[in-house]
């Protein structure tokens, strides 16, 4: 790995086999400094056992990779004081209180300064929202507090990067909306901001950028806007005669006309919406309901993969 | 990396070189834990048993395991009897406990792969893990010595003591032979910890490793038993244990005590060198 900053995370060709199965399929991941990129895919994807790889948990079995323009794992030990991470969920001491489990991963940092470990476990746990909790016990904790109590751990100390796999795993509405706007106030503090997930829904609202997982493999990755581009505007279509509407929508070059229930979808291409109407209209098909959508990224998810977002065997 | 690219970095954060925090946390989690507490408590039950059967028992010199018949003349014996009975099993199980939970501990609650990407140098958390099961062995092997040194000397009083060799020392010698003979037998407990670091390192699961160092020191103690197999005995890791009363002979019989020690090391040494072999490119899954 060279030293190019301008990625916070790259890697090339990383690889990892366990056994019969090849759960990351050499892929090229790109996240520019300053970016909040959305590492979606299903359960299963390989999206955690990327994550593992790039912080040093396990060793890839081909390809290369870096954080921060540095070579990992060789350089963990300059780079990972840098970086804030959440994997595979919350993990801490049962019988701790969430404060002393917060000293204990200060007390293993070798960064860390003493002195002020107090003011950053508390100001970390005020900022999840955890410090009136702050002396109750792991154990007594329910799960939406203990993805508080990881993110808070990630908090510790200022970051460049952060990793956040599944972060809003098991909280509530109100709870993920929190996490959703801590992502957005540490991308704006500077920090580059991985965040995995298996809820497409929620990446599209925070991320500037995504890649998409599928059975190991990086499909597209890209500026959100990019990768929708890919997949064009789609016009919708509400009338009691869909055979008729579906036939002057062919009829104007339009692509991928379906018909279901009283519906008609085709993609628009380089029609412009009020021509289409325009032309329903003309021909006597009477239009109750018209719309135009970007599709979603679960649509852009099926367009990519031919299948359903289920979970990968 | 450069200087520069640190001195620039806006989370730059220095290292701080000589820190013992990390040991210190990890005695906080050993110490402060309800279910080791219960532990010490149940390892201070055996020298109170002692003193108080013994006290009230009628003498029967003679007769006993090593050091009982000796109680009724000074009370530090107590110690010395407790520490031979609880070197069967008590000790090495506490030590044990501490040793399997070491890796596999933090690896079964998953909160091994949080120390790693603080980060936590591989090296460094076996050393620190390594550290504190000595010294817990430490604390436990000197725990015993204490209750049973003061419940003996409360019921039995003390002054000058018996060698094994016959000759008497004062009270203060007494008390460094029996500090030095119980140094000797924690760190012959932290070897059989090391080993229970190296089991730690395999598994998921501290109970499992737990029992594998139970049974490597109850099956060390058979083997040592059978006479066929002599040739094996002082390579076993608690061979030269009950070698401790060497501390009460006059003066002291350093020969077994040395090959104790050097076995200890030896063994300290080849399992935590294969504990290193072995975790620092495992795949951290847990």
């Amino acid at each position: 790995m060279t030293e190019d900053s301008e990625f916070a995370v790259a890697t090339a060709g990383l690889t990892k086999r366990f056994k019969a199965q090849v759960a990351v399929n050499a892929i090229d991941l790109l996240v520019p400094r300053g970016a909040v990129y959305g590492f979606i895919g299903p359960n299963g994807s390989g999206k955690t056992t990327t994550i593992r790889m790039l912080l040093g948990l396990i060793r890839p079995t081909a390809g290369r990779h870096g954080l921060l323009g540095k070579a990992m794992p060789d350089h963990a030990g300059d780079v990972l004081p840098l970086v804030g991470s959440l994997v595979e969920g919350p993990a801490f001491h049962p019988y701790l209180s969430a404060r002393a489990n917060l000293v204990r991963l200060d007390s293993v940092d070798r960064h860390a300064d003493p002195r002020t470990t107090t003011m950053r476990v508390d100001g970390a746990l005020d900022r999840v929202g955890l410090l009136a909790a702050a002396d109750k016990k792991y154990r007594a904790y329910s799960l939406g507090m203990r993805q508080r109590l990881a993110i808070a751990g990630t908090l510790l100390a200022p970051r460049e990067l952060l990793v956040l796999d599944e972060p809003t795993n098991g909280l509530d509405p109100q709870g993920t909306r929190e996490v959703r706007h801590l992502i957005g106030s540490l991308a704006d503090d500077g920090a580059t901001v991985l965040v995995s997930s298996h809820l497409l829904s929620e990446v599209e609202q925070v991320c500037t950028h995504i890649g998409v997982m599928h059975v190991g493999r990086l499909l597209t990755q890209g500026p959100i806007a990019e990768v929708r581009a890919v997949s064009e505007p789609r016009a919708r279509v509400e009338t009691d005669r869909p055979e008729d509407a579906a036939r002057v929508l062919r009829a104007l070059g339009m692509t991928d006309v379906v018909v279901e229930s009283g519906v008609v979808v085709g993609t628009l291409g380089t029609l412009a919406p009020d021509k289409v109407v325009a032309a329903l209209v003309h021909d006597g098909v009477p239009v109750t309901g018209f719309a135009v959508a970007q599709p979603s990224l679960e649509d852009l998810f099926v367009s990519l993969t031919g299948e359903g977002f289920n979970v990968s065997g | 990396m450069s200087a520069a690219d640190l001195a620039t970095s806006p989370a730059a954060r220095p290292l701080r070189h000589v820190s013992t925090r990390f040991l210190r946390s990890e005695l906080r989690l050993i110490f402060g834990r309800r279910r080791n507490q219960a532990g010490m408590g149940i390892l201070a039950v055996v020298p109170l048993m002692i003193a108080i059967t013994v006290k009230l028992s009628t003498p029967s010199p003679g007769r006993g395991p090593e050091f009982f018949g000796a109680i009724t003349s000074n009370g530090l014996f107590v110690a010395l009897a407790a520490l031979s009975i609880e070197l069967g099993l008590f000790l090495p199980l506490a030590v044990g406990t501490i040793a399997g939970d070491s890796v596999a501990g933090e690896a079964n609650i998953g909160t091994l792969r949080y120390l790693l990407t603080v980060p936590v140098n591989r090296t460094r958390l076996l050393a620190v893990k390594f550290a504190a099961i000595t010294i817990f062995s430490l604390v436990a092997t000197l725990w015993v010595s204490l209750v049973g040194a003061v419940a003996g000397l409360a019921l039995f009083g003390g002054g000058e003591m018996t060698m094994l060799s016959g000759t008497q020392i004062g009270m203060g010698s007494a008390v460094l032979r029996v500090v030095m003979a119980t140094v000797y037998l924690a760190l012959c407990f932290a070897s059989l910890g090391a080993i229970g670091l190296f089991i730690s390192t395999l598994t998921e699961q501290p109970i499992g490793a737990t029992i594998a160092v139970v049974v490597i020191n109850v099956m060390s103690f058979i083997l040592d038993s059978i006479p066929q197999l002599s040739w094996l005995h002082e390579w076993l890791p608690t061979h030269w244990w009950m070698s401790f009363g060497d501390f009460l002979r006059d003066p002291v019989a350093w020969g077994d005590l040395t090959r104790g020690l050097l076995t200890a090391a030896g063994y300290a040494l080849v399992f935590w060198l294969a504990a290193w072999a072995r975790f620092s490119d495992k795949d951290v899954t847990g």
